[in-house]
């Protein structure tokens, strides 16, 4: 066998499956560590905020707490299981734990301890999921593709998913003020800042109308937000005008928002980064059939599969969350 | 049983022949691990070269398998808990001829075979699907559990990292390998002191190790982890004291981040290891350099 292989170095770049990568576009507006420095600013507020994470301080945004309080930061280990075991132990004693690592390892592996430690007794514990839905390409073991579908299974949790550095900014502290725990679906690193443009704020529990269009209605969660309202002005140019409503509070949902919206002759459509079982697409469709409305929704959402590891855009392409996709998608329903 | 020193002296040391053959197998591991990482730009570059002795010693010296069938239901099973060293294993499964050496550049691409985290489903001779840290061990006692009841004489070996003592999984499968006295599994642990958010004495102190996996009823040696000799000697250990008495074992294996390569080992010791494009080719000759220098020594 040779011991002089060849390099590679002259062959193009194949596109990689790496674990962190942005899903900002290119020249976007981005705001670095929104979480970071979110948490910050409330723990400067507030002397009962604490920050825990499960080795992965450097990919949640917890290292920025972590500096800037590095007595009220706890490193507990690639142990999940006692990440939010403690952080119930935490609140009992009074403090508002903030507790950091993947989606995946926060619905998949710790979800007895969340549930029976923190959910049962209401406690106001604040879950953190990095990389949520399809936000890394490097597969299932880290593609938390039903974080939502097995958390809204939980009782007294409420579930944020947001859409840019705006609602992340506008969220943490109202996430520290509410009394029970909570779940934020986290964008991490620089994230895109999108609802500025907007005459918005972020209410948690409120649903809110971003933009009006006759012949179309999103609504949309987390960075499929983003998508919607990119997707909505590439509609325009066909002639379609679309209305995108965006609701990062999957629960406790606001269905009189949404339902008031639906409640049309328009196209409706959700968008989600997530799996069409259990997301924002049932919930949605729960709300439309218990209020009786004899609705077709249409749904934008991952498939019910184990999606592929490779990099980020050929997925979201492959998977339908891309704005191409969208559009096509939208043209195709309106015939 | 109480297993002894003496009982460990017992073995004698491995030929210079076979030393030297399992060294080879690891150079040609750590060229492939380093050409697959400048496809990428990064990746896992420094575990796969601190592995690459185990990967050698486990591959090309101890693992009964068959290349052309990755399949065949008389192989020892080799499964990689720790998905992110990846890199190093399908550089092992190509030294091994279960994966063409031609295909290790598609490493971490869209729609190749060799994801950036090992899954069974897309690789051939992938056991399990790692990447969610803790899980191997679980199911290497149900593999060797389930050998064991249908009259298989294969092994299973688990490798694990240092960082996956962290999850209550690991010890979990620790009591239970030992519980079934589960004497054809093998642990080897890579333990080079690093995880995501730094030195593991800085996220969570694992050590005592040894004594850890002891108390835990296991055969325990502890070894430099690059140094193939002492790697070979623990399997023959292992063969000779712990199989027959039905005793799970495990090799702690100190590594070195980058090991091999001079300007990785001393550069500053990250999860994800960043290499400028000028400097793979300088890599590639230290490592030669590095591997003909021994030999010759």
């Amino acid at each position: 066998m040779s011991t002089t292989t060849t390099t590679a170095a002259a062959k193009p770049k194949l596109k990689t499956s790496a674990m962190i990568a942005s899903f900002a576009d290119p020249g976007q507006k981005t705001t670095s560590a929104p979480f970071g420095h979110a948490l910050v600013a409330a723990a400067e507020a507030n002397p009962a905020i604490v920050g825990l994470t499960a080795d992965l301080g450097k990919y949640t945004d917890m290292h920025i707490f972590a500096k800037a309080f590095p007595d009220r930061f706890f490193q507990m280990g690639m142990a999940e299981q006692l990440l939010f075991g403690a952080a119930a132990g935490m609140a009992e004693t009074g403090l508002i734990p903030f507790a950091s690592t993947y989606s995946v390892f926060a619905a998949r592996r710790a979800y007895d301890f969340l549930c029976l430690d923190i959910a049962e007794p209401n406690l106001n514990v604040n879950i953190v999921g990095g990389l949520p839905g399809l936000t890394t390409g490097y597969g299932p073991s880290h593609q938390a593709t039903e974080d939502m579908a097995i958390f809204r299974g939980m009782p007294n949790l409420t579930i944020v998913d947001p859409c840019d550095s705006v609602d992340i900014e506008q969220a943490v502290p109202q996430l520290a003020a509410s009394d029970g725990p909570t779940y934020l679906r986290l964008l991490r690193g620089n994230v895109p800042t999108v609802l500025d443009e907007y005459d918005y704020k972020f209410e948690l529990g409120k649903a809110k109308v971003l933009r009006g269009g006759n012949d179309v209605v999103f609504v949309s969660s987390g960075l499929m937000t983003m998508r919607a309202l990119q997707a909505a002005d590439a509609l325009a140019a066909h002639n379609v005008d679309v209305a995108v409503v965006h609701t990062p509070t999957i629960k406790p949902f606001d269905s009189a928002t949404v339902l008031a919206e639906l409640n049309t002759d328009r196209l409706a459509v959700t968008l989600e980064n997530h799996t069409v079982v259990g997301g924002l697409f049932e919930t949605v469709a729960s709300a439309v059939v218990t209020a009786g409305l004899g609705k077709r929704v249409v749904p934008i959402a991952l498939p019910d599969q184990f999606l592929d590891a490779g990099a980020l855009p050929t997925l979201h392409e492959r998977y339908g969350l891309s704005v191409d996709r969208i559009v096509a998608k939208v043209l195709a329903e309106l015939g | 049983m109480t297993l002894s020193s003496v009982e460990t002296a017992a073995v004698s040391a491995p030929t210079p022949e076979r030393v030297e053959r399992i060294r080879a197998a690891a150079y040609r591991i750590r060229h492939h691990a380093l050409n697959m990482g400048e496809v990428q730009g990064q990746g896992y570059v420094g575990q796969a070269l601190g592995a690459a002795d185990m990967f050698a010693a486990a591959y090309a010296d101890q693992l009964s398998y068959r290349a052309e069938d990755p399949h065949w239901e008389g192989r020892d099973r080799f499964l990689l808990s720790t998905g992110h060293y990846a890199i190093g294993h399908y550089a092992a499964l190509a030294e091994a001829g279960i994966v063409p050496v031609s295909e290790l550049e598609t490493y971490g691409s869209d729609d190749s075979r060799l994801p950036m985290s090992g899954m069974s489903t897309y690789t051939p001779g992938m056991e399990i699907s790692g990447g969610s840290l803790g899980h191997g061990l679980t199911i290497a006692v149900g593999m060797a559990l389930g050998l064991r009841a249908q009259g298989s004489a294969s092994r299973v070996i688990n490798f694990l990292s240092d960082g996956e003592l962290d999850e209550g999984s690991t010890w979990e499968a620790a009591m239970g390998a030992h519980h079934h006295q589960l004497g054809n599994l093998i642990a080897m642990v890579d333990i080079n002191a690093l995880q995501a958010d730094g030195a593991t004495n800085t996220v969570l102190r694992t050590e005592p190790v040894t004594e850890k996996w002891e108390s835990f009823g296991w055969y325990t040696q502890r070894v430099d982890g690059n140094d193939v000799g002492a790697l070979l000697a623990a399997f023959d250990n292992i063969a000779a004291v712990a199989a027959a008495v039905g005793r799970p074992s495990v090799i702690l294996c100190d590594t070195k981040v980058g090991r091999g390569v001079p300007l990785l080992e001393t550069r500053e010791k990250a999860h994800f290891m960043r290499i400028e494009e000028n400097e793979w080719q300088i890599c590639r000759e230290q490592l030669t350099a590095g591997y003909e220098g021994a030999a010759s020594a």
